[in-house]
């Protein structure tokens, strides 16, 4: 069972964390202290360079450039074993250091490890498609160049996966507002109904809290109902809240209240 | 014989005629509402189940359809992207006149909780929409109500009208 803590004042004490707050690091440990991974750093050394690695959460971490992510992931492939591509996709921190990071994490079935490689590239570098090793990289990279713009060089179909073909800009960066530019907010109306509809739609409403009760061309206040673009007033009269009316409608039965029975007892 | 004081012959007899033709026509349309199956997120499980045979959708002749071709009311039951907005007018433009839409819960009405890039802030920003379903989601009940008020509406309705006016564009 879970352990029971105490929840008086939890709402006293603060739960707000600032938005930017950058987590601690889980400790690393140097990759000497697993036999299995310290193989397979040789195995990459070998062909390639290595700028920085250690063992994270169990897992090995290896940093290398960009131009040998290709020759490393066929390394892990054909000589470690490494037979699955589980994710691939960037971090942006083109603020900090203005360079994107890639990560590679693969997954060995035979040996139960898991691994991950990084490198760090520059804003319009290009990275090396890992499609022809893994097919699993051909969808994980249109989605890292659609949500950052990273491109990738020999990929088969260098497309956006999730957002549509014509849209501007790319959702993941962190530059990108959450409500979206100028382009997204006009995105469905310029592609449907031309940039000219503009001024007929009008700009979209963010705050889905308001409903403006007194609009009556589209609003019909239910139980307040006036005719249609009618000035509403303050004092308008209650109508009764009814489904049908009251001459009653042919063949359709009107619902009696006084007449229905209320099941309480749910196996009758 | 007495009794039969009005010359019916009067006024050409239209207007009587024309009312009473209404009141069949939207009789009819009201009573076989058939809504296209459009569930779009998590609200259209709610449309699911007001289909099956709980809350049992067939009672007012509402029966899903599989096509816009042959359905008479739209039921916009989820989120509405930016990138599926094109296709949602598509297949209101596929449907026949005269045709009706509801917009199901807070997404499809106003964008809910999604206030982000990708969601169209309210479908009345595409399509026409005749009801506004508040709640996420609503319950079966409440899209039965909604249905029912919408028989209402048609019943209000003149039945020849040759196209409905739309408020965009
Ligand atoms: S209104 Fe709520 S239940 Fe309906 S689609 Fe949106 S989030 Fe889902």
């Amino acid at each position: 069972m879970r352990k029971y803590v105490p929840k008086d004042d939890v709402q006293k004490k603060a739960y707000y964390t600032d938005r930017f707050w950058v987590a601690p690091q889980v400790a690393k440990s140097p990759v000497e202290t697993d036999a299995v991974f310290a193989a397979d750093l040789e195995a990459i050394k070998a062909k390639c360079e290595v700028l920085d690695a250690y063992i994270q959460v169990d897992q090995l971490v290896v940093l290398i450039n960009p131009n040998d992510n290709f020759t490393v992931a066929q390394i892990l492939k054909e000589e470690c074993g490494y037979n699955q591509l589980s994710e691939c996709s960037a971090i942006d921190w083109l603020a900090k250091q203005k360079q994107f990071e890639v990560f590679y994490q693969f997954l060995s079935m035979s040996k139960r490890k898991r691994m991950r490689v990084k490198c760090f590239i520059d804003k319009e570098q290009a990275v090396e498609s890992l499609n022809p090793l893994y097919r699993s990289a051909d969808w994980a990279e249109r989605e890292m160049y659609d949500m950052f713009g990273v491109k990738v060089n020999n990929h088969p179909y260098m497309k956006r996966i999730l957002m549509p073909d014509d849209w501007v800009g790319h959702p993941l960066l962190k530059t990108y507002p959450l409500q979206g530019d100028e382009a997204a907010s006009w995105y469905e109306v310029d592609r449907i109904y031309g940039k000219e509809a503009r001024d007929i739609i009008g700009p979209e409403n963010r705050e889905s809290a308001v409903v403006d009760r007194y609009d009556t061309e589209r609003f019909g206040r239910l139980g307040h109902e006036v005719a249609r673009g009618s000035e509403f007033d303050e004092n308008q009269p209650v109508t009764p809240l009814a489904y049908q009316e009251e001459g009653g409608v042919f063949i359709v039965k009107k619902f009696q209240e006084d007449g229905a029975v209320t099941i309480t007892d749910r196996k009758r | 014989m007495a009794q039969h004081q009005v010359n019916y012959t009067q006024d050409g007899g239209l207007p009587v005629a024309l009312t009473s033709v209404d009141k069949v026509i939207n009789w009819g349309r009201s009573n076989s509402l058939w809504a296209m199956t459009y569930g779009l997120a998590c609200c259209g499980i709610e449309m699911m189940a007001s289909g099956a045979s709980r809350y049992d959708f067939d009672r007012f002749g509402t029966i899903f359809r599989a096509s816009p071709r042959q359905s008479d009311l739209m039921i916009v039951a989820g989120t509405l992207t930016k990138k599926h907005a094109e296709f949602i007018k598509r297949l209101y433009d596929q449907m026949a006149e005269p045709r009706w839409v509801i917009s199901m819960g807070s997404c499809a009405n106003t964008g809910g909780m999604f206030n982000t890039y990708a969601t169209v802030q309210g479908v009345d920003r595409i399509i026409p929409v005749d009801l506004y379903l508040p709640g996420c989601a609503p319950r079966p009940e409440t899209l039965q109500y909604a249905v029912m008020m919408l028989q209402k509406k048609i019943r209000a309705e003149k039945a020849g009208r040759a196209q409905r006016p739309k408020r965009l564009v």
